[in-house]
């Protein structure tokens, strides 16, 4: 029954890891919890949050894009370009739809040659990135920019005491429930675990494929919004970490590369745990040349965590096993 | 009945389409003569000594990741990069610039590539984490472990035998090519003329079934992944005879296109299918691309743009995967 549960929440371990990580920074840092210091944490993690959540839409069928970062650096540059400090309300909102509508075109062109295409979806959003970075790098040559001071400082407000990336959470996870027990939920999940099936039973596959690609596109805009808001100018390069780190968050988080498993909850749960060590880090007065180590154990250590508790669970089995009578 | 059906029809094609390395070597030699095209006296022999020079580089670091990616299960190995600093800075550090102690720094270098390697492996089969992020936190842990060990400063020397050995052009074909033939030999006796080589092949194509008929799956993949460490070790000790001096990013450039040569080489990143000879022209294809970007003198945007989009190109050209419908 255990193992059905831990089935049904594969970010349960996760969350366990993520509690003992906050106590442990709770002792480090004694204003952890502290409106200001929430407030600073969710709004750095929020776009990695957002980029991780596409991401793992994409895995969840069955797919990989490695080409986030660089939609994220692409819709930072023309956001940075269409907003200059004196625009208007109006100006603002068309360019985030311009940004937005760029993230979900760049997914279109992952989705055509992924799932249209049927290329390998690793080397393929590889290649695409290249396009995307160098689009990026011919609208913003050199980091710059500026946004109106309205923006950032919406974005650091915490309207009734609770930050603006929480109340962004929130909506999220309630559209992923509403999602998740749609057709198109169903449909994504039935394509991740096995598309030949899926084909069978009636499924659109290639139509799933390529609009989790889009999805995928669109949270990479929104990331990049945050992003934006965030540091208040553009860089070309931006964004070329975060694809990675998008993945390992999703991994954490207890979804499956394979596809067909796995949610939302996870994602954004990985990025707090990737956040939260890397504050751990810096609040333990770890020395410089150790932290780039010490990081990169502890989240091999998190990797390993579900594998070695399933070891040890099976050796328990095993030996109930032997001393029932047969 | 003279008319065949389209059944036939296809397996003749099939028969008259050469195989994916041919191809790959035909595109080499054709993008050499474009480059010739696009800009006079690209054509000479100086530049393709070069080219070759290069592209054995890249061609070594890309045989490890030609055996993990024919493993299957989703193999691959992103910590490459890392290995690749961390071997050229092991041989730096320990031959100190020593003829004699050039073998020191060798066997210092594959053994500490290897150890990657090995612990790569165990967390894959032992505790079952998927290789993708495995291998991308070994690849921080590296990372970091070379911070630590080296503190952003170097001591040590290049060997000039080991520079002569890289750059030196000895019956007018670089030496490095001579390495490069030595491991493309080895790698044709591992993959094609040994117990192991089979055992990876049927590991590819179906662990299940490998396991049924007496594979020690585990076994080979712990091996496959020592090796890989093994193979982008000594990649990074002939990388330090190329540049002569070390610094920390020194293997990056050299990760994604090691998969991108063995894809555009023909072997499947699905696992199973696949030759060393593929990974060696799209090695070719792969730095001749790049040469030619650098010839053509475009700005590094375009350039981008230009590389992605052509990697797009050739991966369609094999790296098609099977469709839902058959």
């Amino acid at each position: 029954m255990w193992q059905r549960f831990l089935r049904k929440n594969p970010y349960l371990f996760a969350l366990l890891l993520l509690v003992v990580l906050i106590a442990i920074n709770v002792n480090l840092q004694s204003n952890f919890f502290s409106l200001r210091a929430i407030n600073g944490n969710f709004r750095v993690l929020l776009p990695l949050m957002l980029l991780a959540v596409g991401q793992s839409i994409v895995i969840i069928g069955g797919g990989i894009d490695l080409s986030v970062g660089a939609i994220v650096s692409l819709v930072n540059v023309i956001l940075v370009t269409r907003i200059s400090p004196e625009s208007g309300l109006l100006g603002v909102i068309l360019a985030i739809l311009l940004g937005c509508a760029s993230g979900m075109l760049a997914g279109a062109v992952n989705g055509v040659c992924v799932a249209l295409l049927r290329l390998q979806p690793i080397v393929t959003t590889y290649a695409t990135s290249f396009i995307f970075s160098g689009l990026a790098l011919l609208i913003l040559p050199r980091p710059g920019g500026q946004l109106p001071r309205a923006m950032t400082r919406f974005y650091r407000s915490t309207p009734l005491n609770i930050p603006v990336a929480v109340y962004v959470i929130i909506v999220l996870l309630l559209i992923w429930g509403l999602v998740r027990g749609s057709r198109y939920g169903q449909y994504l999940f039935a394509t991740g675990s096995q598309a030949d099936a899926a084909y069978t039973t009636g499924i659109p596959v290639l139509r799933v494929k390529f609009a989790s690609y889009v999805v995928a596109g669109l949270f990479s805009a929104l990331a990049a919004l945050a992003l934006t808001l965030g540091i208040g100018s553009g860089n070309a390069r931006i964004g070329d970490a975060m694809t990675l780190e998008s993945i390992v968050a999703v991994v954490l988080g207890g979804t499956r590369l394979r596809g067909g498993q796995g949610g939302v909850a996870g994602a954004i749960i990985g990025v707090a745990i990737l956040g939260i060590i890397r504050n751990l880090i810096s609040f333990a007065d770890v020395p410089t040349w150790y932290q780039t180590l010490v990081n990169a154990s502890i989240i091999v250590l998190a990797l390993a965590g579900p594998g070695a508790w399933q070891l040890v669970a099976r050796q328990f089995g095993k030996q109930r096993q032997l001393r029932r009578p047969a | 009945m003279t008319t065949s059906s389209p059944n036939q029809t296809r397996s003749r094609l099939r028969r008259i389409a050469p195989s994916p390395p041919l191809i790959a070597l035909l595109l080499a030699i054709g993008l050499f003569f474009l480059g010739g095209v696009i800009r006079p006296g690209f054509v000479n022999v100086n530049q393709a000594v070069n080219i070759l020079r290069l592209a054995s580089l890249l061609g070594i670091v890309a045989a490890g990741q030609t055996l993990v990616i024919i493993s299957g299960g989703e193999g691959i190995d992103l910590s490459v990069g890392s290995v690749v600093t961390l071997g050229a800075i092991l041989t730096f550090r320990f031959s100190n610039g020593s003829n004699w102690l050039l073998i020191v720094g060798l066997v210092v270098a594959l053994l500490a590539g290897a150890l990657v390697g090995l612990v790569n492996g165990v967390g894959i089969v032992g505790l079952r984490i998927p290789p993708l992020v495995m291998t991308l936190g070994m690849a921080g842990v590296v990372e970091g472990i070379v911070l630590v060990v080296t503190q952003g400063a170097v001591q040590g020397g290049t060997p000039p035998l080991l520079a002569g050995l890289i750059s030196s052009n000895v019956l007018g074909i670089p030496g490095s090519a001579y390495l490069w033939a030595g491991v493309a030999v080895g790698m044709w006796l591992l993959l094609e003329r040994s117990t192991y080589g089979k055992h990876l092949f049927a590991i590819g194509v179906n662990r299940q079934t490998a396991r049924l008929s007496g594979v020690r799956v585990p076994r080979v993949v712990l091996i496959t992944y020592t090796l890989s460490g093994m193979l982008a070790a000594l990649g990074g000790f002939c990388l330090l005879g190329f540049t002569q001096r070390v610094f920390l990013s020194l293997g990056v450039p050299y990760l994604f296109p090691s998969i991108a040569a063995v894809v555009v080489g023909g072997t499947v990143l699905a696992g199973g299918k696949g030759s060393y000879w593929g990974t060696m022209a799209g090695a070719l294809v792969l730095t001749l691309i790049n040469s030619l970007l650098t010839a053509m003198q475009l700005s590094e945007a375009y350039q981008l743009m230009v590389l992605g989009t052509t990697l797009v190109v050739l991966i369609s050209i094999y790296g098609r995967q099977r469709g839902v419908r058959q």
